[in-house]
């Protein structure tokens, strides 16, 4: 097809729709065309009636998307520890001189296009890439090596590493994605549709115990108590699959394992809440899981499980997937909410906060995918069920990922209260060499000392150890790991995703960025600089991105001086 | 007291206000002085700066006093140990980054917290060249903080332009046209309203410019609108 024809098919779909259509138009002409140019965005302009300067920031704003000729091919090379550590920076370093080109640039016959990446979730088959190819999108592609990455991309994944016993997926995880012939009917679904009112559904979920599970550890049947008294007659759901926090790759194992598990949980929560729709915010970089919930979603609206009068009842739920496009803030619920809107990702102000003004201002339920995972066996097994997994404050089971120096990387449930030894040690397959220090909670997370993880995995004793569970992202360093190195990759992870609102964060991600190159040969005076960087990006940003962007930092302060000693 | 009027404390001064009213303006009644960068009366607050945070009740986070709401019986600090040290790192970090010769009230800001000028050394600045595409004003974005008041008065707070954007994010961001056309290819209608928020000098009308640059007055009359004006008539 002619570049002018498929231009006007592509618009031809949009033509009457609202700017809450701007990323799904913008993903379309990135995929054909592999970039977005200024008279494909006059058109689309006048198509959605969004200014054009809009679009443009909007573009800009995403690093999937380009708004400059790409290659017919792009590849991107995780830059983040786990992979670090698996050799990716000479991966990256030898495509490069085997193309001829620096990163991030394109080369002379426009074939390829070269760029780091920020972590892609796919930590348990590090080194990771996600390639691009004109006209046909996204793929990730596990334990890259340079001929891979320059060969015919053909070698998929679907390994599930990890633990075997699970009860929150109710058996080992699959090495296929489950359809429904797997799954059966979505029995707690029609329990509650059948049994439960709206309001007993919330103080089962209530009486379980579940928090979420995306990071801040917020009451589930709570927020969706807010949401469903929440003046307004129009409610959404919004599941939030835009799981980036380096190292944590729970979320994408669960959707292309268990895709009917989240559906279903998806669908009560909807019901609890009052909602007709739901949307699923899936980051750009998990093209697998995409097309394998869009499957899941068609399977269950032919079987009758969504769609209008669910099972014969008056309940009905579209459920619509929008995907991401580069921007791990997007996982800050709001900012998420600005996406699906057409709009740069940037963090609302709080209050008002979603349960009473969300997504296009309506009271809005914004859960983590796990979160969501964990309501339909709650239903089957009773809120009791869950509440004796555990402890009083992190009830019910939890899913955990690990990578780094450790035999067996993958995502493995464990019952909180485990310690962190027993988990290493009996779940993980042990350490490899000489443990030097656990990253918690990604790069927003901090370090735990060998002598200090005999902590019980809990979101309370965590905190009390002055650490954090947070998604649930362990990372493992042993003596060989350069930790100045990893300090390094997370002052570029967040001085590369700082959405750049708020002065403290926009201007604080930058200045800890340049201090931490420098940390080698620090100037006098950096470890001071550092501190009062992390503490002002910790206590006057708008959001948790701000809030935790100094957190490793002022962690490795505390407990690796030795790394910020000036010479002499 | 009525319903509608709540009590609180700000550094140790009981202070009713009605409710809904923010603590910034719950400090001026007060007489307290709290500073702002991106805040201005006549575009929608954000929040942004930061420069204005507040202590309140020794929470875990810092508010900002432009948009927070009072709380009734709440204790409110504006000039403690934690409020200062953000807002001075604040201000270093700007100064790092950004060019504020022509931001008196920034550099005044500084002078009062004692920040240090020179605290992040070797910290990359936002530079770029001055943009000269049109008779009426001059864009210099190394004087450009990011208050976002120019984005927001083209577009829902005033004019419904659309001329601007924010392009790039994080340090990177800068205020643009859709992809860095010229203001006269733009939309813009050049109504000046950017002009009269710019809290620095990144915005500034070409006659100001010319005769800081020492233009004589023939070329101020050929280099600004009303010389372009003059011509168009039949000169």
């Amino acid at each position: 097809m002619q570049p002018q024809a498929k231009l006007d098919s592509i618009l031809a779909a949009y033509r009457g729709r609202g700017r809450d259509a701007l990323l799904p138009a913008l993903w379309e002409l990135q995929t054909a065309f592999g970039s977005i140019s200024p008279p494909q965005v006059r058109q689309l302009s006048y198509c959605l009636r969004v200014p054009e300067a809009d679009i443009f920031g909007v573009i800009g704003f995403y690093t999937l998307f380009h708004d400059s000729p790409t290659g017919r091919r792009i590849i991107r090379v995780c830059s983040d520890p786990s992979c670090a550590l698996a050799g990716a920076d000479a991966i990256l370093r030898e495509l490069c001189e085997r193309l001829a080109i620096p990163a991030d640039a394109t080369t002379a016959d426009g074939e390829y296009t070269v760029e780091h990446s920020p972590c892609l979730g796919m930590c348990d088959y590090a080194p990771a890439a996600l390639v691009s190819a004109r006209g046909a999108g996204e793929r990730a592609l596990p334990r890259v090596t340079v001929d891979a990455l320059l060969g015919d991309w053909d070698g998929g994944y679907f390994m599930a590493a990890g633990d075997k016993r699970s009860a929150l997926l109710d058996a080992s995880l699959a090495a296929a994605p489950q359809t429904l012939a797997d799954y059966g009917d979505y029995a707690a679904l029609r329990q509650a549709l059948t049994g439960m009112r709206p309001a007993a559904l919330i103080a089962e979920v209530q009486a379980s115990g579940l928090i979420g599970r995306g990071g801040a550890a917020f009451p589930t049947g709570l927020k969706w108590k807010f949401t469903r008294e929440a003046a307004g007659a129009v409610k959404y759901v919004v599941c939030n699959a835009d799981e980036s926090e380096p190292g944590t790759f729970k979320d994408r194992v669960l959707l292309e394992h268990r895709p009917h598990l989240v559906l279903e949980g998806i669908a009560l929560a909807a019901y609890a809440v009052g909602a007709g729709k739901a949307y699923l915010f899936i980051r750009g970089e998990y093209p697998k899981a995409t097309a394998i919930l869009a499957a899941a979603i068609a399977e269950a609206e032919a079987q009758n499980l969504l769609g209008t009068g669910i099972m014969g009842s008056d309940f009905g739920l579209t459920v619509e997937i929008r995907r991401g496009a580069g921007a791990y803030i997007c996982g800050e619920e709001t900012a998420l909410f600005e996406a699906i809107e057409g709009k740069r990702g940037f963090p609302r102000m709080k209050p008002p906060y979603p349960t009473t003004y969300g997504l296009f201002g309506k009271p809005t339920a914004a859960n983590n995918v796990e979160t969501l995972a964990a309501v339909p066996p709650i239903v089957r097994r009773g809120a009791q069920w869950f509440k004796g997994i555990g402890s009083a404050d992190s009830a019910g089971p939890k899913l955990v990922s690990v990578s780094g120096h450790i035999a067996k990387p993958g995502v493995y449930e464990i019952e909180p209260g485990l310690t962190l030894r027993r988990f290493l040690d009996d779940y993980c397959g042990g350490v490899v060499g000489e443990l030097q220090a656990v990253l918690m909670g990604g790069a927003a997370g901090s370090f735990l000392l060998p002598a200090e993880i005999d902590v019980p995995l809990t979101f309370e004793d965590l905190r009390a150890a002055g650490s954090t569970f947070g998604s649930g992202a362990v990372m493992v360093f042993n003596a060989t790991a350069d930790l100045r190195d990893v300090l390094r990759r997370v002052g570029r992870f967040f001085q590369h995703e700082s959405c750049g609102k708020c002065f403290p964060c926009q201007l604080g991600t930058q200045r800890q960025a340049e201090i931490l190159e420098r940390l080698e040969a620090p100037l006098a005076g950096d470890a001071q600089r550092l501190l009062d960087v992390g503490m002002t990006m910790t206590e006057a940003s708008i959001c948790g991105l701000g809030h935790t962007a100094g957190m490793a930092v002022m962690s490795a302060l505390e407990k690796f001086p030795g790394l910020f000693a000036e010479e002499g | 007291m009525t319903n509608n009027s709540i009590t609180l404390t700000i550094d140790g001064q009981p202070i009713t206000v009605p409710s809904g009213a923010t603590l910034l303006e719950a400090a001026a009644a007060a007489g307290i002085d709290i500073p702002v960068i991106c805040y201005h009366e006549a575009t929608s607050p954000n929040g942004l700066c930061r420069v204005c945070v507040v202590d309140v009740d020794g929470g875990r986070v810092l508010q900002p006093a432009c948009v927070a709401e009072c709380q009734a019986d709440s204790h409110v600090e504006t000039g403690n140990e934690r409020v200062e040290r953000s807002r001075r790192t604040i201000l270093e970090m700007l100064n790092a980054s950004v060019n504020l010769r022509q931001a008196p009230e920034i550099q005044a800001m500084m002078r009062a917290l004692a920040a240090d000028a020179s605290r992040f050394p070797d910290a990359r600045r936002r530079e770029s060249e001055l943009i000269d595409d049109n008779p009426f004003y001059v864009r210099d974005y190394e004087q450009c903080v990011l208050c976002w008041r120019c984005v927001q008065v083209c577009a829902e707070d005033a004019q419904f332009t659309f001329a601007l954007t924010l392009k790039n994010r994080g340090h990177d961001t800068s205020v643009a046209t859709a992809f860095d056309i010229s203001m006269t290819e733009s939309p813009c209608v050049f109504c000046g309203q950017c002009l009269g928020v710019c809290p620095t000098g990144a915005l500034k009308p070409k006659m100001e410019w010319g005769m800081e640059q020492g233009w004589t007055a023939e070329e101020l009359r050929k280099n600004t609108r009303r010389g372009r004006k003059r011509r168009a008539d039949g000169e």
